[in-house]
């Protein structure tokens, strides 16, 4: 008897399922601009989460290219110089590295910038021997690299002790400032999401008024009422998070051809992260769960007010 | 079965619908409940139905305390009470067979179960070719007993009637009061508000009138 109720409930909760979505089928033009407004509110916290999270890709590639450039003073003599970067090399907090005399410099620019006969004029070598220093602290140890860096800084050789990190040390502020800025615009389309749902049930259920009073006439309880409108909800969300995804995924297929253009271009092996499986769960699950709310509140705010006379 | 003791109903523009009021009306009963407009006839057929609650004094039905029963119980109080209306009030983008099914559906009942009752509703009403119609392919007197059949489907021991003749001609109105009397002979508790004295007149039942609120 038992397994028959629950049966039958579940039974209950397919047809009320079905119905809801017959009743969206009804008004086909009303409910596509429903769910078209829910998917693009979706769609855009989501693209600029894929966007960032690509952009955390393309940094993340550079994560061990922390070095110290130490410029020497031009005075210093080359075997000083190599005495030098011996000596750092027993520094605990340095892992490599590599002594360039100021000829050396020299010779890699002329090779670089073919600006041969324009050096040849030079009455003396303008570059300064540098050292090349991998520290062991990786990039995200700030502190320990500031202090390594000011150790190098004071040194009586040392003209210029510089860490090539600042400007990815910029770009992850820029990356964190993303974040929180997409956070912030997620949930607040996700509360105006919230709202249209609210807002398209309320008139559901203003345009039911009768069919309300006439079911708790009958005996109908709240729970019944409601069922049906928080499933009308369910799938505006499911649907929406459906058509967020789909905008997600024709938009990534849009720019997949020049990024990955562009990433040839810089030769690097970048390729464009998609996330479309993540995402295929979560937009529609995440929908829903605001459809199912946004029903929720609404419904409870209205349907109190519902009551035969 | 339906009992009043001392019931005062005061609305909130301080008119007084009902001023005192007592009887009592046994189980398997059949009564009219009569009196002019603003007598007092809706109000109290809407406490027993629980639309809505006394002022003062006690309702009881079914040895039940209405003015005890806590907000989440009405559902389950009226389907034990079949209603009855001037207006039927049916779902006109609904069937028939899904009007009469839908206390079925509230109560939980299953498919099969609900499928017998609704077509035994609508047989007892005459009515069992028109199920798949809707309402407003019926005449008044029709869709009147598509909302008797609705009102009877879960077997309540009580069937309230407010006006249910008020829109038909004298033939159709005999018809269905013939219907009610039907439900009283199986040992349902009968009460139906009416100002058609002419009708009830000729039939042998208690007639309960109210005038200002009180018994005439």
């Amino acid at each position: 008897m038992l397994n028959l109720n629950v049966h039958n409930y579940f039974l209950r909760h397919m047809q009320v399922m079905l119905y809801s979505l017959g009743q969206l089928w009804r008004t086909p033009a009303a409910t596509v601009m429903t769910i078209l407004v829910i998917g693009i509110a979706l769609a855009m916290p989501a693209g600029l989460y894929v966007l960032l999270k690509n952009v955390e890709e393309v940094s993340s590639q550079w994560d061990d290219a922390s070095q110290i450039s130490l410029f020497l003073h031009h005075a210093t003599p080359d075997s000083r110089g190599k005495q030098l970067a011996e000596q750092l090399l027993t520094w605990p907090d340095i892992n490599a590295v590599s002594y360039q005399s100021s000829q050396q410099s020299l010779d890699e620019f002329r090779a670089l910038s073919g600006l041969d006969d324009l050096l040849n004029t030079l009455p003396k070598n303008p570059l300064p021997p540098v050292i090349i220093i991998q520290p062991t602290a990786s990039q995200h140890e700030a502190e320990a690299l500031s202090s390594l860096l000011d150790r190098l800084q004071n040194m009586q050789e040392v003209e210029l002790a510089q860490l090539d990190m600042e400007w990815l040390q910029r770009l992850r502020t820029i990356n964190e400032t993303g974040e929180r800025s997409i956070t912030i615009l997620a949930v607040l389309l996700s509360l105006s999401v919230l709202l249209v749902i609210g807002n398209t049930i309320r008139l559901a259920i203003l345009n039911r008024q009768t069919e309300i009073r006439v079911i708790k006439l009958v005996g109908g309880t709240n729970a019944f009422v409601r069922r049906p409108f928080l499933y009308t909800g369910f799938w505006y969300g499911l649907l929406g998070g459906a058509i967020a995804w789909l905008t997600l995924l024709v938009t990534l297929l849009t720019i997949n051809g020049p990024v990955n253009r562009l990433a040839s271009l810089y030769d690097s092996q970048f390729v464009l992260q998609w996330l479309s499986g993540q995402m295929f769960i979560a937009l529609p699950l995440f929908g829903t769960l605001l459809g199912v709310l946004g029903a929720w509140l609404a419904v409870g705010r209205h349907l109190d007010n519902i009551e035969p006379t | 079965m339906i009992r009043f003791s001392e019931v005062y109903k005061r609305y909130t523009n301080q008119h007084e619908a009902l001023s005192g009021l007592s009887f009592e009306l046994d189980k398997g009963e059949m009564a009219f409940l009569t009196g002019h407009s603003g007598a007092g006839k809706s109000t109290l057929l809407k406490l027993i139905a629980l639309i809505e609650r006394s002022s003062h004094g006690q309702v009881w039905v079914n040895n039940q305390n209405l003015t005890r029963l806590p907000k989440w119980k009405v559902p389950y109080y009226r389907r034990k009470i079949g209603l009855v209306f001037q207006d039927h009030n049916l779902l006109h983008d609904r069937t028939v067979f899904d009007n009469v099914a839908l206390p079925l559906i509230i109560a939980g009942e299953n498919h099969r179960e609900i499928g017998r009752r609704v077509r035994a509703a609508l047989d007892k009403v005459g009515l069992l070719g028109k199920e798949r119609s809707l309402p407003i392919a019926l005449s008044g007197g029709e869709q009147q007993r598509v909302g008797i059949a609705r009102a009877v489907v879960n077997r309540p021991p009580v069937l309230l009637a407010d006006e249910p003749t008020g829109n038909l001609d004298p033939e159709l109105s005999r018809e269905i009061m013939r219907l009610f009397e039907q439900f009283n002979q199986v040992g349902v508790t009968v009460f139906v508000a009416t100002h058609d004295q002419d009708l009830i007149n000729r039939m042998p039942y208690r007639q309960i009138t109210l005038q200002q609120g009180r018994l005439a």
